[in-house]
């Protein structure tokens, strides 16, 4: 087995890669060739020559303040620090002179004189830079006598704080130098008595996370580092819980709580996190099969080091006393759960299902693949409708959320998918982010994108809320949209509209790459009068003159790129937003090269994924439809079955088919389309008409109140798969740990197929991508052992691109010419009026991940126990409401409460709250409206009423209550 | 599905295609359609048009008489 892969070059190189012109010095000895502005440190390293440091760290800019690296350069006097020395040509280093031998130990034994000597207990014993430089330097000795300390709460001054407490008793004079412990923080401890001042910490949260939360507070022997304000700790401070500053302390001062209690891992296997679309790579530091901690992956190609607290700490549920291990069923959703072995689970669920083929017909039954679930795991289950049940009805959780992006970029560029990779956003000079709060939905790219924007890239923000990155530490949006909610196409139109009739277009791009006819036409459109933003000014909100100025910046500020979310796409006219994007980038010339492009954000790790593996009832993998008999000609020969020609339902048609009795049964893999989706009270009427509804998870999710069967799940740490960010990119989910309940979840829709007749034989998941390779142009390069080798790759990857294609449309439009499209604005049907007088938008906060499932079984519950409604004071007063009272929210799909949080984040008439807590369910409130082209719901604009309120609605209780019965288990019988 | 829901359905997407130009809007309606919706709401829609249209678009009712698949 490949299964356990040691990371590759792990070093720590000491600067930071450079480009430039090639260089060449001697370094003891030996010649080396680095790029210009490279440092001394990182040419030694070159050649395998470590220098002593202890403040410098790659992924960091040097610093020069620990004096730990110092080395001679013939012809230069005294011993400059190599992490701040460029090199220069002929230059001659030596490491290792008896003199900077000197310098070091002095330095070391500085350091030590005010640091505890207790390394045998301390967490970060073996993992320790101080601990290794100590070694390196030779110190053997500590001529100071204590003295002033930081360490010795008793201020006996001892170095070993067990003979400290023994010499304290009685005697304890206090210490007044000693600073406590900071607990704070759920995940990681701040210990300041281990502290060096190196300040990397407070480095890395500027430069590789960007919040700025650390300063070094004092001077001299009293500095030490602080979080947020005077008064403040980790938790109440601005700090994010990213844990980069953990990852570069060189000491057990910010030391992970797992690796305290646990002790340090003994191996580690490269995985990728399960959490959002960004899709960071993880190494998985194990201790037998124990997951000590998660680092983030240096050679990680989307993260490239980096992490956020999701990924990094939140995966505390993967052992949370509430997943459920052993199958089981129930005749009715009012039985409690009867617990059964695997085989009676699946047979129940078998022999249902074909029941009510034979008695409702052939398209009477269904599945939802799941964003969450790996691409091997996803191709199963659509396979298991399309080849085993004989019908399309197959959808996915993409549904809700980026089919309109399928829809909108395959109508323009020809293909359904983001058209850069995220280091793209290095090269980038102007950025729009529309209807996305990166710094909460996808912070690792979040950090990326405010890197950038620190070295000089203007940022336009088109979101009727004032979201983080509109203001931030050291990051200001040049530009801040605030439109209505439901009026995205109009803004982007009145973009358009501004660049056509300044003559802002890229007239030679738009001549060579794209479709001249659709090109007239579009411009015809586009410049009447009435689609400028003097004139959509009071229908959108957004000042004429903002909204001039940003598309002229978008149009002339460089290369300019947009990033997109879900405030896009959840819409009414989602899909024609999406073309509006389309057709700015190719009016500006701006697609086919680094640092510009069209980038949906996607919401969940494998959404990308799971629409290219044929999710959709209307397409085979690879998007194509079922209408083409080509095709399913392929998937036919090798399956040896008839696939329908015929598009199947989609989830809410799904729903509307069971609510009139023609759809009965639906097997639901890692999705829980209860809290998930719009308008819950018809979701449960839904599936309350099911006859079989199977649901195969974790937890016993809220749609598990309606299910007949409930298979367990394997968490990403218990199988084998891959998942495609954001970006096409492939990564490898390698398993850890043994599923703990027997079986991965592929392994489950294989035995769930088996029961019902067909013969797979899928040994690993390996084999299934070499199915998906070998029917699916644009996967048939990808293998496992490409991606063990490449560490990950983007799609297409095939013959013309053995290995992936970063950036999409470089040469041509996937389509041929670019197509430009008409996007005339239709007002939403969901307005506002004397009843419902407000628009309520959705949307995300870091800490949680979508329905709360996973996030809300971990620690991160400290940053966001309860959703919140988000109100303008203004609002908020004309209705007598205070900070923190429950108020009732109401809609014309139904009402409940949660607590009001005011804010002028949001514009006046705009309320705002997310949906991480099945308590609140924000989606009994949104209505059954959805996007014209792919029935994405429209969770973005609800006209809502708000008033005061002193507690849970009638319907929450009796959600409530229904949930606690349908969540009984009997006990196992004996 | 809803008679309502199923009708709002259709005249958003008419309200996309009869913006488009120089294209045939009924049978772009109709190719939507045909690509998207599963054959029992296609037979809705068909069901409906025959029993008078009722709140249809008018583009919406020529795109299923001329160009709509009947279900199989
Ligand atoms: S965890 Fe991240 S945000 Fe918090 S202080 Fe450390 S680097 Fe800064
Ligand atoms: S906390 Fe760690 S990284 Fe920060 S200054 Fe102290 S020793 Fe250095
Ligand atoms: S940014 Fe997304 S993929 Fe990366 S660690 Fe956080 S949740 Fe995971
Ligand atoms: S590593 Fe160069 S001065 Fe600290």
């Amino acid at each position: 087995m490949k299964d356990f892969i040691i990371p590759s070059d792990d070093r720590d190189m000491g600067t930071p890669a450079k480009t430039g012109a090639p260089v060449t010095l001697t370094v003891d000895g030996f010649q080396v060739t680095v790029p210009e502005g490279t440092s001394v440190m990182r040419a030694a390293a070159e050649i395998g020559i470590e220098v002593p440091k202890l403040c410098a760290s790659d992924n960091l800019e040097a610093f020069g303040s620990c004096r730990l690296c110092v080395v001679e350069i013939e012809g230069r006097r005294g011993t400059p620090a190599s992490c701040t020395t460029p090199v220069a040509e002929g230059m001659v280093v030596n490491t290792q002179t008896p003199r900077v031998k000197k310098v070091r130990k002095g330095v070391m034994e500085l350091y030590i004189s005010d640091h505890p000597l207790d390394c045998l207990t301390c967490s970060a014993n073996g993992d320790c830079e101080l601990q290794d430089m100590a070694g390196a330097v030779g110190l053997r000795d500590m001529r100071y006598t204590s003295g002033r300390n930081h360490y010795d709460a008793s201020g006996a001054g001892t170095l070993a704080q067990g003979d400290m407490r023994a010499r304290a008793a009685g005697t304890d004079l206090g210490n007044p130098d000693y600073i406590p412990k900071d607990d704070s923080n759920p995940y990681f401890s701040y210990d300041p008595s281990k502290c060096i001042v190196c300040n990397r910490c407070v480095r890395a949260c500027e430069e590789v996370q960007g919040t700025f939360a650390l300063t070094i507070e004092g001077r001299g022997f009293d500095s030490r580092v602080k979080a947020g304000n005077a008064g403040d700790d980790f938790l109440t401070s601005d700090c994010v819980s990213c844990g980069a500053c953990v990852q570069a302390c060189p000491t057990a001062t910010l030391q992970e709580k797992s690796v305290v209690e646990m002790g340090t891992p003994d191996r580690s296997v490269v995985t990728t996190c399960a959490y959002c679309g960004v899709g960071c790579s993880f190494k998985a530091e194990m201790k037998g099969n124990e997951l000590v901690r998660m680092v983030p992956y240096k050679h990680g190609k989307a993260n490239r080091g980096h992490s956020c607290v999701k990924g990094r700490f939140a995966y505390g549920y993967a052992h949370h006393p509430d997943r459920i291990l052993s199958p089981m069923i129930r005749d009715r959703i009012d039985e409690p759960w009867r617990e059964v072995s695997w085989e009676e689970a699946l047979n129940f669920a078998a022999q249902r299902l074909k029941r009510l083929q034979a008695t409702y017909g052939r398209r009477s039954i269904g599945v939802i693949t799941s964003s969450r679930c790996t691409n091997e795991e996803t191709y199963l289950v659509q396979k298991l409708a399309r080849g085993v049940f004989l019908n399309n009805n197959t959808d996915t959780c993409a549904r809700v959320c980026h089919s309109p992006t399928g829809y909108g970029l395959g109508q323009t560029y020809g293909t359904s998918a983001g058209t850069q990779d995220f280091d793209s956003v290095e090269k980038t000079d102007v950025v729009m982010v529309i209807g996305a709060n990166p710094t909460d939905g996808h912070p690792v790219f979040a950090s990326r994108l405010k890197k950038r924007l620190r070295q000089g890239a203007k940022l336009i923000v088109v979101d009727p809320r004032r979201i983080d990155l509109v203001r931030s530490a050291h990051v200001e949006a040049a530009h801040h949209l605030p439109l209505r909610p439901g009026t995205n196409v109009a803004v982007v139109t009145a973009m358009a509209h501004v660049i056509v009739t300044e003559g802002l277009t890229d007239d030679a791009f738009i001549r060579a790459r794209c479709d001249t006819e659709s090109f007239a036409d579009y411009m015809e459109f586009v410049s009447d009068p009435r689609h400028s933003p003097e004139a959509v000014e009071t229908l959108t909100g957004v000042p004429a003159a903002e909204l001039r100025a940003a598309a002229r910046l978008y149009a002339k500020g460089g290369n300019a790129s947009i990033y997109y979310g879900l405030g896009v796409t959840e819409h009414s006219q989602g899909s024609t937003t999406v073309i509006g994007i389309a057709n700015l980038a190719m009016l500006t010339g701006n697609i086919g090269r680094e640092g510009v492009g069209v980038n949906p954000l996607r919401g969940q790790n494998n959404v990308q994924g799971s629409c290219d593996m044929g999710s959709f009832p209307h397409e085979l993998p690879g998007y194509r439809h079922v209408k083409h008999a080509d095709a399913r000609k392929i998937y036919e020969d090798l399956w040896g079955v008839e696939i329908d020609p015929e598009p199947g339902l989609r989830i809410p048609n799904m729903l509307d088919a069971a609510v009139d009795g023609t759809f009965k049964g639906l097997y639901c893999q890692g999705e829980d389309i209860l809290q998930s989706d719009p308008d819950t009270k018809h979701v449960a009427a839904g599936l309350a008409a099911m006859e079989c509804v199977i649901v195969h998870d974790l937890f016993l999710n809220e749609t598990a109140n309606y299910a007949h069967v409930f298979l367990p799940g394997s968490s990403f740490l218990e199988k084998d798969g891959t998942f495609t960010n954001a970006e096409r990119r492939i990564n490898r989910v390698r398993r850890v740990m043994a599923p703990r309940a027997t079986y991965a979840d592929w392994e489950v829709t294989q035995l769930l197929a088996q029961a019902m007749g067909a013969t797979w034989t899928y040994t690993h998941p390996s084999q299934i991508m070499a199915e998906i390779a070998a029917t699916t142009p644009s996967f048939a390069g990808v293998d496992y052992a490409l991606l063990d080798e490449l560490g990950s790759v983007q799609w297409p990857c095939n013959e013309a691109a053995p290995e992936g294609t970063p950036l999409m449309h470089v040469e041509g439009f996937k389509r041929g010419k670019g197509r430009f499209i008409v996007t005339e604005y239709v007002a939403t049907d969901e307005r506002t009026g004397p009843r419902f007088p407000l628009l309520l938008t959705t949307g995300r906060i870091l800490s949680q991940y979508n329905v709360g499932a996973q996030t809300r079984r971990t620690a991160n519950t400290a940053w966001h126990p309860e959703d919140l409604l988000e109100i303008h004071p203004h609002d908020a007063e004309t209705r007598g409401i205070k900070e923190g009272d429950w108020v009732r929210l109401s809609s014309r799909s139904g009402e409940t409460t949660l607590r009001a949080a005011l804010t002028d984040r949001m514009s006046p008439g705009v309320v705002y709250t997310t949906f991480h807590h099945p308590d609140t369910q924000a989606n009994v409130i949104t209505t059954d409206y959805s996007d014209w082209a792919t029935n994405c719901p429209e969770y973005k604009v609800t006209a809502v009423q708000i008033s005061p309120s002193n507690g849970p609605t009638d319907w929450q209780e009796d959600y409530a209550a229904q949930a606690a019965q349908a969540r009984r288990i009997l006990p196992a019988a004996e | 599905m809803s008679p309502d829901k199923m009708t709002h359905m259709a005249n958003q997407i008419a309200a996309f295609f009869k913006t488009q130009p120089h294209v045939d809007a009924a049978a772009e309606i109709a190719a939507h359609i045909n690509d998207f919706w599963e054959p029992r709401m296609r037979a809705q829609l068909f069901d409906h048009v025959r029993a008078g249209g009722a709140g249809l678009d008018p583009f919406v009712i020529e795109a299923v008489e001329k160009d709509l698949v009947a279900p199989a």
